[in-house]
Order: structure tokens, then C-alpha cells, then sequence
């Protein structure tokens, strides 16, 4: 089997990040008119958007920040929504672990949702790429998707401000999140874990410090691993 | 307006938190990984977290004082509705904020 060049392999990595700009451009572009409305300044915006680069934990932070939730509750509330990127960064792991340490930085900062899935679906249809091909390959997606999540944060930021209450964006992060979770109900353990979520953070919603949502996740995150155990079990007894 | 030193204690500790998370198996861990019962929860973050926290926005919006809002609730039902059956969010959010605009005029 031929190898393929790095640069192929790179022009390859920014043709499959095309359809992710779909989604990257108006996902940043509502942060910014978000994050602008509820009250923070452009630079506290662009700074938040560059440091975490992490789409549903910054709007995650920014609704508990407006609910005066406590700073460290804030945090870890926020953190918790990116605990995923640990399975990105075990998957990624076997691919890149012979990179240089600075390379493998560099990987973890751009580690977002799009790159991983781009990454994961490529090395596992050409498993015979290089380590400096796979590099190649994850510099290719990354170049649109950074600098576009970056400039429409912006972009969203200035317009923000000129945006009247009328239009209701107030609902536009609820919507966004459901948006997001919904297509995540694919099978019943991810369908309980989200209707306990949701039982146990609405009659927890009266926890001081905004805590009732950790207990909702804590007991959701119990749940759907029970009923994955669960259903293995029975599985395996009808299969036997 | 100015906000206090907060939102930049919770910009820096997210960022360094994130990066974290991205770098431990790729630069910390090498060569390890969890436990499979660690996995098993992993894998349900996000639909433990998430639907937690729209929830009470949906139920009792900040924009109506807390009361109960039919074209809210409509709104989310419908994006709801819309991202399971599509798997699209960009249609899932499209169609939820028209439900909303549609809702609000006609309530």
C-alpha cells in the first residue's frame, strides 16, 4: 500500500473540516451575541473564547455566571461538560504519542469536537497513515475551523450589543443546548440519563449555590451506566 | 461596565481546566487508560449535565420573572422534538427559535 504525503494528507484534513464550518460559524457567532448580552466586554469574550475554545462549556459558564452562581461552582459546572475530551485525548493518544511533547500540546489546546471526530473517522479508514501524515491531517481540519470559531466569536461579540430584547435571544442558549443533546438520545441508557437529569435538576433547583445541577449529573451519569449495565446483562442472557 | 475579577478567575481556570482534560492521556497518562467503569460514566456526561442545566431555564425563564411560558416550552419542545428525529442541531436550532418567534406572536 502506498503512503500517503503529508501534504495530502493536510489538503485532505481541510476538505473534511468543510461541513464542520456549518456548524462552527453560527455556534461562535451566537456565543459572542451571548456572552455580549449577558454582560460580558469584549476582551473578557475574545479571552474566553481563545483560552477554552470549547463551545458548550463557555456557553455553560456564561448562564451560571449570569445566574450569579459561585465562581467555583461555575468552574467545575463548566469543566464537567468537558470531561469528554478525556476520551478524545485517550483515542488521540495511540496516534500521536510519538509526537514531540509540544506537538502533542499543541493537539490537546485544538482537541475540540470536530477535530476529534474528524481524526477519529480518518485513522480508522486509513490506518495506515504516518505519525507526520496523521499530524498533517490534523493541521488540515484545524485551519478553518480555529480561526472561523475565533472570528465569528468576534464578529458576534460586536453585533451583540446592537441586538434588541424583542428577538427573545435570552431562549437562544436553551435552544442551543437542546439542540445539541437531543441528537446525543440514541439509545435508552443516554435517554434515561437525560430524563433524570432533568427530574432531579428541577426538583433540586431549590440546592443553594446552583449544586442541585452536580447532584442531577452525578445521579443522570449513575443512571445511564446502570441501565448499559443492565441491558448487557439481559442481552447477554437471551444471546446464551 | 465593569465586572469584577471573577469572570477572569473563571476564564483562566476554564481554560487551564480544558487543556488539562485534552492533555492527560495525550501528555500526562501516555500509554494508559481508564478503567472500564470510568468509561461507562464518561461516555454520559454530557447528557448528564446538559439537560440539567436547560431545564430550569426552560420551566421558569429569567425573561418572564419565572413564570411558566407556553411559547417557551412550546419553543424547547420542539427543538427537542426536531433533534431527535433529525439529528441535525443546526435544524434542531433553526426550528426552535421559529417555534419560538411563532409562539410569542400568536400566544
Amino acid at each position: 500500500m502506498s503512503q500517503k504525503s503529508p501534504s495530502t494528507a493536510f489538503t485532505d484534513g481541510v476538505k473534511e473540516a468543510l461541513p464542520f464550518v456549518f456548524l462552527v460559524v453560527p455556534f461562535a457567532l451566537l456565543f459572542g451575541v451571548v456572552a455580549t448580552e449577558a454582560g460580558l466586554n469584549l476582551v473578557e469574550t475574545m479571552g474566553m473564547t481563545v483560552l477554552v475554545i470549547a463551545g458548550a462549556a463557555q456557553f455553560t459558564a456564561v448562564a451560571l455566571w449570569v445566574e450569579n452562581a459561585p465562581t467555583l461552582i461555575v468552574i467545575l459546572t463548566a469543566l464537567a461538560v468537558n470531561l469528554r475530551m478525556a476520551l478524545y485525548s485517550a483515542a488521540m493518544a495511540v496516534h500521536y504519542g510519538k509526537a514531540p511533547i509540544w506537538k502533542r500540546a499543541l493537539i490537546a489546546y485544538l482537541l475540540v469536537d470536530q477535530s476529534y471526530a474528524a481524526a477519529a473517522l480518518k485513522f480508522e479508514r486509513e490506518p495506515n497513515l504516518t505519525l507526520s501524515a496523521k499530524l498533517a491531517y490534523f493541521a488540515g481540519v484545524i485551519t478553518p475551523i480555529a480561526p472561523l470559531w475565533y472570528l465569528f466569536s468576534y464578529i458576534g461579540a460586536v453585533a451583540g450589543s446592537a441586538i434588541p430584547p424583542e428577538y427573545a435571544l435570552d431562549f437562544a442558549v436553551p435552544i442551543t443546548f437542546i439542540a445539541m443533546t437531543a441528537p446525543m438520545l440514541r439509545s435508552l441508557p443516554h435517554l434515561i440519563a437525560a430524563i433524570t437529569s432533568v427530574v432531579f435538576a428541577l426538583a433540586f433547583a431549590w440546592v443553594p449555590y446552583s449544586l442541585g445541577l452536580m447532584i442531577a449529573a452525578a445521579v443522570a451519569m449513575g443512571a445511564g451506566a446502570l441501565t448499559e449495565i443492565v441491558l448487557e446483562r439481559r442481552g447477554r442472557v437471551i444471546h446464551e | 461596565m465593569s465586572n469584577g475579577p471573577e469572570i477572569w478567575i473563571i476564564i483562566c481556570a476554564l481554560g487551564a481546566g480544558t487543556f488539562l482534560i485534552r492533555f492527560s492521556f495525550l501528555g500526562l497518562m501516555q500509554g494508559r487508560t481508564f478503567p472500564d467503569w470510568a468509561m461507562r460514566l464518561l461516555r454520559y456526561v454530557p447528557v448528564a449535565v446538559l439537560p440539567g442545566l436547560v431545564a430550569p431555564l426552560v420551566v421558569w425563564p429569567d425573561a418572564t420573572g419565572g413564570e411558566m411560558d407556553p411559547a417557551r416550552m412550546g419553543a424547547a419542545l420542539a427543538a427537542l422534538l426536531l433533534g431527535a428525529l433529525t439529528r441535525n442541531v443546526l435544524g434542531a436550532m433553526a426550528g426552535g427559535m421559529i417555534a419560538l418567534y411563532v409562539l410569542l406572536w400568536a400566544l
